[in-house]
Parts: C-alpha cells; sequence; structure tokens
C-alpha cells in the first residue's frame, strides 16, 4: 500500500470527528478528558445535532473545553454550570443543552446548582468526570477524594475524621425525581470507552423526550495529580477508585 | 389641593386596602396619587399604616413625616401619630380599644365609633369604609362617582357586586362621626 | 393605547418585563422586592408571551441563569435586595467580562450584613464603583418614581444591549413599596430566534455549519489579549459616558443651593425644596437618573453658579464623593443622610442645608 492508497476514502478507519475543532488539547497525557469529549463529541456527531447544541464549561481542568467542542458554547462561573444550562434550555428547548464538569465544580462549589437542577428535572445532558482530586490548581482534595487518599492539601492521606467523607454525589442525584438517567461509567479500556459512548448517546436522546436531566458520571484519572504513570494511575482506579465508585446503572426511567 | 394622609391600626384592619381604594379614586378624579405601606413584619398582625397623598399637583415625597389628617384606629397608632398631625389639621379615630384619647389642642378631633356600628349591622368586613365616609365627610376631597370608580378598579371583579354596599358603608360613615374637639 | 394603573414599584418592574417582551426572569425572594416575582407569578406570562419565569435555589444561582440567557442573546433579567445582590457580585463581573447585556433590579435596604429590611441607598459604592472583582461598570438608572420603574425596564435593556454590559436599575424600600399611577403600554412581541440570530452574531445561537462555533467567555490566559479586551470595554465605557449621562433639575435656574440626590431621596428633597423656598431659600435639585455614567459635566457647570451643594443619600456618604470630584472643591460640598432603614424628612433635609451649607 503506498501513501496514495491509504488516503483513500474507502480505507478511512479512523478519524477526528469534526464536532471536536482542530485545537491541540492542553489535558496531561493519559488524562481521560480527552476521551470524554471525544465520546461526547461523537454522539453529537452522530446524532446530527451540532447546529443544535450548546454546551456549558466548567472551572477546573476542563476549563477551556469550549476551545475543543465545535458547537456553541459558554463559559461557566465556577461549579454554575446547571444554572447556565437551566436557562439555556428554558429558553432555547428545542436545543441539545449539555454540562461538562469535574468534581470540584460540580460536588463542592456548586452542589446546589447541581442538586437542584436534577430536582426541577432540568431536561440537560450532565457529564461529571471524578477523578478524586483538582487537577487543575495542582493536586488538591477533591470532595471525591477517597478515604487516605494523598492529595496536596491532604499530603498524610485524607482523614475522614478531620477532612470529613468522600462524597457520592451520583447516588444522592439517582434519589432525586428530576433524574431520569443516572450512571456510572468509566474510560480507561476500549470496551468501557464503548460501553461509556452508548451511555452517553442515551443521555442526549432522553433530551428528545423531556425526561429530566440525565447524568453521566465517568470514573476517570488523574496521573499527573496522582503522581503516576498512566498505565499505573488506570489500574489505581481499578483497585481503589471503582470499588468506592462502582460502575453501572444508579437509575434508568421508563 | 393637596392632602397627606396617615391611616394606622392593625394589621386585617383594612388599613392598607382603605388607602388603595382613596388613592385609587383620587386616580379616577384626574388627581396625582401615592401610597406608601409600612412593610415588613409589620405586615404579620401588628401595626400597619399607610401613607396617601392625593394633590393636584406632582407629588414630591411619598415619605412624611406630619400629615393634613391621621386617621387612627388603635392605641399604638395614636401614641405614634397624634403628634404628627400638623397644627390646623385633623385627626379622626375610632374609641374602641382607646385607652388614652387625643390630647391635642391645635387640630380638629373627629371620633367615629366605626366597630362598633360594623359589628351592630354586620358588616364587620366594612369597618374601613366606615372610616374612609367619616374622612370624606370632612375632606370631601373625591366626588362619590369617582368613588364608585375607585372601588371598581380596586376591587378584584368577583367582588364588584359588593360595591353598592361599599358606598352604603361610606355613607354611614359620614353619618356616624362626631366632633370630639374642634378649632 | 396606554393604560392608568395604581402599581406598586416592584409590580410595575414585573409588569414592564413582561410587556416590554423580556424572555426570561429568574430570581430568588427577598425583602422588600418579593412582590417582583409574586406578580410574574400570578401573571403567568409563560401563557401570554412565552416568557420564562423561574424562582431559583439561590441568587447565586439566579444570575448564573441570567448569563446562561443573556449568552443566547436573549433578554433576560433578576431582581434581588442588598444582600441578595451581594451573592451575585461573581456573576456580574462574569456577565460584564463575557460583554453580555442584562438587567438587574437591586431594590436597596439597609446593611451591612442582614441589616434592615427598610428603605436605603447605601449600595451606590457597590453599584457604581464595581462591585465584584475586575475593571468593570454597570450602566446604572436610579427611578424615582413608579413609573420610571415600568419605564426604566426597557431603557435599561436597551443600553444593555447597546454597550453589551449589563444594566442595573438601582432602587429602593420605597420605589418598590410605594404605589404611583403608571401608563403601562402594550405587551410588546419577544424577539424571534431569527431576530436574535441576525441581529446578534456573537449570541449562542446553535453552530453555522460555515462559520466557527461562538464561545461566550469571560478567560483569556494570554495577558497580552486580556489587555486588549480591557481596553475594548474601557472604550466602550467612554462611549457610554459621552452618550448615555442622563439627569432631571428642578427649580436650579435661580437657585442658590443645590440638593443633589436620587431615587427616594429626591423625592424627599422635592418636598425639602418647597419647604425651602417658602422661607425664601432659593434652592433646587440635580437629580441624576444614571448614577453610572454620573452627570459630572453639568454638576461642574452648576458649582460655577451656586453657592454649595448637599448630597442628600440614604447612606453614611457615598455619591458625595462623585460630587466633590465633578465639583472640583470650586464650592461647599456636604452629604446629609440617615441610615439603617430610616428615610430622612424634608424637614431635616431642609435643616441640613441651612445648618451644613447655608450657615455652615
Amino acid at each position: 500500500m503506498n501513501r496514495e492508497d491509504i488516503i483513500k476514502p474507502e480505507n478511512l478507519v479512523y478519524r477526528r470527528t469534526p464536532v471536536l475543532t482542530d485545537n491541540v488539547m492542553h489535558y496531561c497525557p493519559g488524562c481521560g478528558h480527552g476521551t470524554a469529549h471525544r465520546l461526547v463529541a461523537e454522539v453529537i456527531e452522530e446524532m446530527g445535532i451540532q447546529e443544535k447544541t450548546i454546551g456549558i464549561a466548567p472551572v477546573g481542568c476542563s476549563v477551556l473545553a469550549y476551545n475543543y467542542f465545535e458547537v456553541d458554547m459558554q463559559e461557566a462561573a465556577h461549579g454554575r454550570a446547571p444554572a447556565l444550562a437551566t436557562a439555556v434550555k428554558r429558553l432555547k428547548p428545542d436545543f441539545f443543552v449539555f454540562s461538562y464538569q469535574g468534581d470540584g465544580d460540580l460536588a463542592a462549589i456548586g452542589t446546589g446548582e447541581t442538586i437542584h437542577a436534577c430536582n426541577r428535572g432540568e431536561n440537560i445532558t450532565m457529564i461529571f468526570i471524578n477523578n478524586g482530586i483538582y487537577g487543575m490548581t495542582g493536586g488538591q482534595m477533591a470532595p471525591t477524594t477517597l478515604e487516605d487518599m494523598k492529595t496536596s492539601t491532604s499530603p498524610y492521606g485524607r482523614d475522614t475524621s478531620i477532612m470529613g467523607n468522600p462524597l457520592k454525589i451520583t447516588e444522592l442525584l439517582a434519589q432525586l425525581p428530576g433524574t431520569c438517567y443516572v450512571t456510572r461509567q468509566a474510560v480507561y479500556t476500549p470496551a468501557l470507552v464503548r460501553k461509556c459512548k452508548r451511555a452517553i448517546r442515551q443521555a442526549f436522546e432522553n433530551q428528545k423526550e423531556n425526561k429530566g436531566v440525565s447524568f453521566v458520571e465517568i470514573v476517570s484519572n488523574c496521573n499527573s495529580g496522582w503522581k503516576m504513570t498512566p498505565t499505573a494511575a488506570n489500574q489505581w482506579l481499578e483497585e481503589n477508585m471503582l470499588p468506592f465508585y462502582p460502575l453501572g446503572d444508579l437509575k434508568v426511567s421508563k | 389641593m393637596t392632602e397627606e394622609i396617615i391611616i394606622a391600626g392593625f394589621g386585617g384592619q383594612g388599613v392598607l386596602s382603605m388607602g388603595k381604594i382613596l388613592a385609587y379614586s383620587g386616580i379616577m378624579q384626574n388627581k396625582e396619587v401615592s401610597w406608601m405601606p409600612s412593610y415588613g413584619p409589620e405586615m404579620r398582625g401588628g401595626t400597619s399604616n399607610v401613607t396617601v397623598i392625593i394633590s393636584d399637583e406632582r407629588i414630591s415625597s411619598p415619605v412624611l413625616s406630619v400629615f393634613d389628617t391621621a386617621i387612627i384606629l388603635n392605641q399604638q397608632s395614636m401614641d405614634k401619630f397624634e403628634k404628627s398631625v400638623k397644627p390646623g389639621g385633623m385627626l379622626i379615630y375610632d374609641p374602641n380599644g382607646i385607652t388614652r384619647h387625643p390630647e391635642r389642642k391645635d387640630i380638629n378631633i373627629y371620633q367615629i365609633a366605626a366597630t362598633d356600628k360594623a359589628t351592630e349591622i354586620g358588616i364587620s368586613k366594612l369597618f374601613n369604609m366606615i372610616v374612609l365616609g367619616g374622612f370624606l365627610k370632612y375632606k370631601p376631597i373625591i366626588q362619590e362617582e369617582f368613588m364608585r370608580k375607585g372601588l371598581e378598579k380596586s376591587l378584584p371583579e368577583r367582588h364588584h357586586k359588593l360595591i353598592p354596599d361599599n358606598l352604603k358603608a361610606i355613607a354611614i360613615g359620614s353619618e356616624i362621626i362626631k366632633a370630639y374637639h374642634t378649632l | 393605547m396606554k393604560e392608568l394603573k395604581l402599581m406598586k414599584g416592584n409590580e410595575a418592574i414585573a409588569e414592564a418585563a413582561i410587556r416590554y417582551g423580556v424572555d426570561g426572569y429568574f430570581g430568588y425572594p427577598i425583602t422588600p422586592q418579593s412582590e417582583i416575582l409574586e406578580h410574574l407569578m400570578a401573571e403567568e406570562p409563560y401563557k401570554k408571551t412565552g416568557m420564562v419565569v423561574l424562582q431559583a435555589e439561590s441568587e447565586v444561582a439566579s444570575i448564573n441563569m441570567v448569563y446562561g440567557g443573556a449568552a443566547c442573546g436573549k433578554r433576560v433579567m433578576t431582581t434581588s435586595s442588598s444582600p441578595g445582590i451581594s451573592l451575585m457580585q461573581e456573576g456580574l463581573s462574569y456577565i460584564a467580562g463575557a460583554e453580555l447585556p442584562c438587567l438587574v433590579v437591586n431594590v436597596v435596604r439597609g446593611g451591612p450584613g442582614l441589616g434592615t429590611i427598610q428603605p436605603s441607598q447605601a449600595d451606590y459604592f457597590q453599584t457604581t464603583k464595581g462591585g465584584g472583582h475586575g475593571d468593570y461598570r454597570l450602566i446604572t438608572l436610579a427611578p424615582a418614581s413608579v413609573q420610571e420603574m415600568y419605564d426604566f425596564v426597557g431603557l435599561a435593556f436597551e443600553l444593555a444591549f447597546k454597550y453589551r454590559n449589563p444594566a442595573m436599575i438601582l432602587s429602593d424600600g420605597v420605589i418598590g413599596q410605594v404605589m404611583e399611577k403608571v401608563q403601562i403600554g402594550d405587551y410588546q412581541p419577544r424577539w424571534t430566534d431569527e431576530y436574535i440570530k441576525k441581529s446578534f452574531p456573537w449570541a449562542s445561537t446553535g453552530k453555522n455549519p460555515n462559520k466557527p462555533h461562538i464561545i461566550i467567555t469571560s478567560l483569556e490566559l494570554d495577558s497580552s489579549k486580556q489587555e486588549q479586551v480591557n481596553i475594548r470595554i474601557q472604550n466602550k465605557y467612554k462611549e457610554c459616558q459621552a452618550n448615555e449621562v442622563r439627569y432631571e433639575m428642578i427649580n436650579c435656574d435661580d437657585a442658590e443651593y443645590i440638593f443633589v440626590a436620587y431615587g427616594s431621596s429626591a423625592r424627599i428633597c422635592q418636598k425639602a425644596i418647597q419647604l425651602g423656598r417658602e422661607k425664601g431659600i432659593k434652592v433646587g435639585l440635580l437629580r441624576p437618573i444614571t448614577l453610572w455614567p454620573f452627570p459630572s459635566k453639568i454638576l461642574g457647570e452648576l458649582a460655577d453658579k451656586v453657592k454649595g451643594m448637599l448630597s442628600v443619600e440614604m447612606s453614611a456618604g457615598q455619591m458625595v464623593e462623585d460630587v466633590l470630584l465633578a465639583t472640583k472643591h470650586k464650592i461647599k460640598v456636604e452629604h446629609f443622610g440617615r441610615f439603617g432603614g430610616i428615610i430622612p424628612t424634608p424637614q431635616e433635609v431642609l435643616h441640613a442645608l441651612e445648618t451644613k451649607i447655608i450657615g455652615g
């Protein structure tokens, strides 16, 4: 096979979805954010809703998500993405609206907005990246940091008697009548990536039927913040994060 | 003509609505009006008062410290507002529940036993209209036809059948009000 | 067809929002302005005009809902009173930074802290000097009547969209609670999505296949670019200062003394003018209608003609600083105010003029 053969359309095996921009992502090599972005973008492409989607970016590692999704994007203040998404969806009900937030944004500073958007049953999709740490600011403790886990603000491990407990916000949201679909996924193996994509697709499809909030948690790694190689981080995720944050659907409304 | 009035009593006596009907009737008669209530915790069962201004000219301050007329419907309001009547002004009060009657000698004071009268003839809800009738007898700033229009504007449609009763109560008020001390 | 109604200032804000064709209201109850949300819910504008009305979980959520709606090119607003407005400062800074139009109404009560629910004008600094972080301004309108509460909703949106900047109606408990007659206009249609798409190319209206996506953000990590953003915003503010100053002058023609007052204080000063002129004191009123941009030029001109000015505010003296800047110490300028929810009487105001300015 020469170069000309390789670039023929019929030999195309993979391409970047046009719902992602050409911008080089700033995420650390090995981070799950890039994969999660791609899955959301592919779902938007496959559903043919690029022109009818508005995304809300958070503050945190994915603060620049608006540079990567090739849909109209709004950059929220820290924790407030569900409030923006609420207004956008109510004012433009024929649009698909998603928020993309990390654990600090969604489960600490923005807990109020998260719970109330979910409880009101806003007809939106919320993507929640849980890596148990504040990556952007240099590896501080997050609300989802595991017990005994070391971070720069819990350097001897999270002592729950002093620092409180890790928050299972997803379990909490599954209890609310306004959520229609609550699921926990991961993206560190190809099989999990495929499964996660199906979940994200479902979370967007639900918007067509005005069912309420569709919430997809993605348990992810932070090899920089965890101070591990990407491979070791994935293994650590499986051995430590997943027993506390088990994968699977928490709520699927008919 | 500018008439600056304070109406003060208990929440539930219809203080605010009396003021509102007066203000709306003023608008109907092409006057400038303002209606400024006390607000906050006072609304809930405690004392309640409203400043109503009816004028031929643009109204300056909606909040006042002295008044042409004080309509006083409980003792706390007597203690608070008797001194706020301008010299030569008017104070109207319902003696029901009053333990210390007004003492000023430089103003005109009228008594209206509206509580007793309203109870006696079974129209306790129109107590405030009886009081208003008393006021209008000595300060006929609004004509009857505009009172009628003001009632139409300020009462919800479902209560419009009560307008004749309201007007009757106003008439009763003008009959039963009596001088207590006049200049 | 104009219709004449007796309304509270708060109700007038709500009615104006519906009739001017506002797209969304997001708010949280707080005294003394809860009638706004109550009136909107009672009127059910979502059935009449399609306007969205939502009681949010907090003032923080409210202002961020406004942010999201404004980013879509919609006419959106929130209202609150002082403590709630403090909670909104972060959001206001973001909205100003992202250069989005919106309306915020502050029916001011006394502070600091939880303070009192009674009227105050102690949020002047917060409103006109920034409030949130960063170099930004709020276009600030100060209504002194229920009619202006109604009219300024339309004007505020006009200015907010003209300059792509949040506008504030700075009212207080008096103007919010007082009932006066007000002429209300017909129902104006809400803007269509097509109109928004055509008129506001900066808004999130869905990606155009032939153009890059729209990004609404106040973040720019490259300082040289962020400086350019700031310069652009400041140039916009200069233009606003040149074009949008509004004020009212009452009895200024022959005046030897001037009250400077806005909102309900201006109403009290009008009464004080009557009382003063009865005593032969030639006093007038300069009422700033826009608190930012501030009517500095006219105050500077008046300073060449009059003997003194008294800034009358229900605060410990905030606007007086702007009056001093405008008059450049050419004449005597003093402040008189009551605070903590106490409303000064016209007699007190006149007395302050006599003692602090005329006899002072």
